[in-house]
């Protein structure tokens, strides 16, 4: 019933067709899925997803499973560093995905993960190897597997993001919200300060800000949070500003009911879908401004891998190291452009010209 | 139009009141805070110990008197705003504002060029795009604009270093400053050469984002104007297509270019301080991203506080454009 009373006053042209039938979400994810480009990018950002989650298993200096002497070990899980006295690291040839017998014991078998490096563990003997079976994408320049730097990086990458834009989600939908709906003095104060913050350069403000906080991941999402919410602001209070000349909010106010109720239950499912895109536009932008951050060298502390970090390195063996620029660069590219794509394919999705 | 106007000049002062605010707040996150040192010690315990941060910290204390009350402090920080007196730099001693002085002009270039060029071929394009709406040719320039887009632009700097400035392939463009060693001798044709020479791949860098951008504005803009009932009125009185277009459509798809101009340049800078440090640009970005390694907090708190100012200067100009193009805008 509640769902359907919001669909009813949609502040867009409906089709009687689609009222009776579907939902307004079912119908724009119906749109979505016929942009081939948009599904694809989609699938590249659940990908991400994957290995970010994943990321333990699938690059990692122990093994995901052995058999020792008749017992069973989850090496990647468990802090057991060795296997009567030898490190798992002694063991390891280079060997992935294969059942490896020849430690300890007969019997005894190993199995290790895709990629079995770890992305802080150096060998300063293979520093700058190029691309080979060993190092799928090479090594850096204290021999660390460029190939697990990144997989981990992937972790940084995306939860800088949703972090960050959750971050800014949150302020920006109280503020706009605010500002749409009670107007006056308080929509010209918000209204002051989403333009304070648009004359700011917000790169620029952000490495000001993280050179004067101890490095850490969480400062940089905080920070991009808190100067990337104005967006979404501008967004939901242009849409509360329309909503609120509709007659089902005069009637609900009529009725009695109060601020905070028409806000949250009226109001707010109405003007999520330019939150929606924007949140996901957000999303390539906060991944881009960590990249940018770790290139120039304010982003995560090290040793944490990240891949405008990776990419920063590259610019001092620039003569020689291509895959140090090759590989992170296309990763972060990918991603932001996946990210782009959903974002437009739900804008497109969502625009009321395809409703009619 | 002069009641808009009047409003909107108003409207400058606490916009003006709350930057100085925001750079306050930046302040009070230098040492010298009390706060911030005990955050610091938290932290790391590395600051206060040795004796040159033990005298910048007092350098910072004193010069935007960081001892006295909140109120005051706040007060003190708008009188030097207002005077354009941002104090000297830490680093070398001069006085701020010349450095700035100095490192301004190399900046402007760079923008400028790379602003003219963006609405030179990115309105073109887009109006291309739209009138051959669903064309192959539209449909591929609209993904090259796409991919072009969604390019991180340091990513790319590196790339056109590693393949055209010497690094794995041609060496073809310098890599490294405004000008060659030994040109302030030559005549100035020559001079002028060397300095376009060694701007092409840092204005390449600044500029195909934006290009990209406004591009596919411009063509959302004209698509969306294309199907309004006077274009198809001007259409039906027999006009050529070319009229249509230039006369009746994309003057009104004008608008929303126009005002992104004043948003572009924030970005610009920003895009300034990653592409000036990586091509060794003395300009405004080099001396921001300089002043930020060294914690030379008069520096930063300057150029936070001018290029917001120039931002605004911006905005309001975006503004006044828009309502002089769109007679609407007089009537409120």
């Amino acid at each position: 019933m509640e769902r359907k009373h919001h669909i009813n006053w949609l502040p867009m042209d409906f089709d009687q067709r689609h009222q009776d039938t579907k939902s307004y979400w079912r119908t724009v994810w119906r749109h979505f899925l016929r942009k081939r480009m948009a599904v694809a990018g989609l699938w590249f950002t659940l990908f991400l997803f994957g290995v970010a989650i994943l990321a333990p298993l699938l690059a990692n200096d122990r093994p995901l499973l052995a058999r020792h002497r008749g017992q069973w070990m989850w090496p990647v899980f468990s802090n057991v560093e060795t296997l009567d006295s030898q490190s798992w690291k002694d063991l390891r040839k280079g060997l992935r995905f294969v059942l490896q017998t020849d430690i300890g014991a007969p019997g005894d078998f190993a199995i290790w993960p895709p990629v079995p490096y770890s992305p802080t563990e150096h060998h300063l003997l293979e520093c700058w190897a190029s691309p080979n079976a060993t190092h799928w994408f090479g090594t850096d320049d204290s021999g660390r597997d460029v190939l697990s730097r990144m997989i981990h990086g992937a972790r940084i990458s995306l939860s800088v993001g949703f972090v960050a834009v959750g971050i800014a989600l949150a302020i920006g939908i109280s503020l706009g919200a605010l500002a749409g709906y009670f107007g006056g003095w308080i929509d010209h104060v918000i209204s002051r300060a989403i333009e304070i913050l648009l004359t700011i350069p917000t790169f620029f403000l952000i490495i000001a800000i993280i050179a004067f906080l101890p490095p850490s991941i969480y400062n940089i999402m905080v920070v991009i949070g808190l100067t990337g919410w104005t967006g979404v602001a501008r967004f939901v209070r242009a849409e509360f500003l329309k909503l609120r000349q509709l007659d089902f909010i005069k009637a609900s106010r009529a009725l009695g009911a109060s601020d905070t109720r028409i806000i949250l239950v009226h109001m707010l499912p109405n003007a999520m879908a330019p939150v929606l895109v924007s949140a996901v536009f957000g999303i390539a932008g906060a991944i881009l401004t960590e990249s940018s951050l770790s290139f120039l060298g304010f982003g995560v502390p090290p040793p944490t891998p990240s891949w405008g970090d990776i990419l920063s390195q590259s610019r001092d063996y620039i003569e020689f190291a291509w895959w140090l620029t090759v590989f992170p660069g296309v990763a972060i590219f990918m991603s932001i452009t996946a990210y782009n794509l959903v974002g437009e394919g739900l804008r497109d999705a969502m625009d009321p010209k395809l409703f009619r | 139009m002069k009641v808009y106007l009047v409003k909107r000049l108003l409207q400058i002062i606490p916009t003006l009141l709350g930057i100085t605010l925001v750079t306050f707040m930046i302040i009070q996150l230098a040492p010298g805070n009390p706060a911030f040192l005990k955050l610091r010690m938290a932290g790391e315990g590395q600051v206060g110990e040795t004796a040159i941060s033990k005298q910048i910290i007092e350098q910072t204390r004193q010069l935007y008197g960081l001892d006295k009350p909140l109120p005051i402090q706040y007060l003190l920080w708008v009188k030097r705003v207002l005077t354009f007196d941002f104090g000297t730099s830490y680093k070398d001693h001069r006085k701020v504002i010349e450095k700035i002085a100095e490192r301004l002009p190399v900046t402007l270039q760079l923008n400028i060029i790379s602003m003219l060029l963006v609405y030179l071929i990115a309105i073109p394009c887009g109006v291309f795009s739209a009138t051959h709406s669903g064309s192959a040719s539209d449909r591929l320039l609209t993904l090259f604009f796409f991919l072009l887009y969604s390019l991180p632009g340091f990513w790319v700097a590196v790339l056109l270093i590693m393949f055209l400035g010497g690094g794995e392939l041609w060496d073809v463009f310098p890599i490294y400053g405004v000008s060659s060693v030994g040109s302030e001798s030559w005549p100035f044709p020559a001079r002028l050469l060397d300095r376009l020479w060694h701007l092409v791949l840092p204005v390449f860098c600044l500029t195909y984002g934006s290009l990209a951008y406004l591009s596919r504005l411009t063509r959302a803009s004209l698509l969306e104007v294309i199907r309004e009932d006077y274009v198809r009125t001007a259409r039906a009185k027999g006009l050529s297509e070319r009229i249509v277009i230039f006369k009746h459509a994309f003057r009104n798809a004008l608008l929303p270019i126009v005002t992104l101009l004043a948003f572009l340049l924030p970005a610009m800078f920003g895009g300034s301080v990653i592409i000036e440090s990586i091509f060794s640009i003395p300009g405004m970005g080099q001396l921001a991203f300089e002043a930020v390694l060294s914690r030379d907090y008069p520096v930063i708190m300057a150029i936070t506080t001018i290029s917001a100012l120039l931002t605004l200067a911006g905005l309001l100009l975006g503004d006044i454009l828009y309502a002089a193009l769109d007679p609407r805008i007089k009537l409120e």
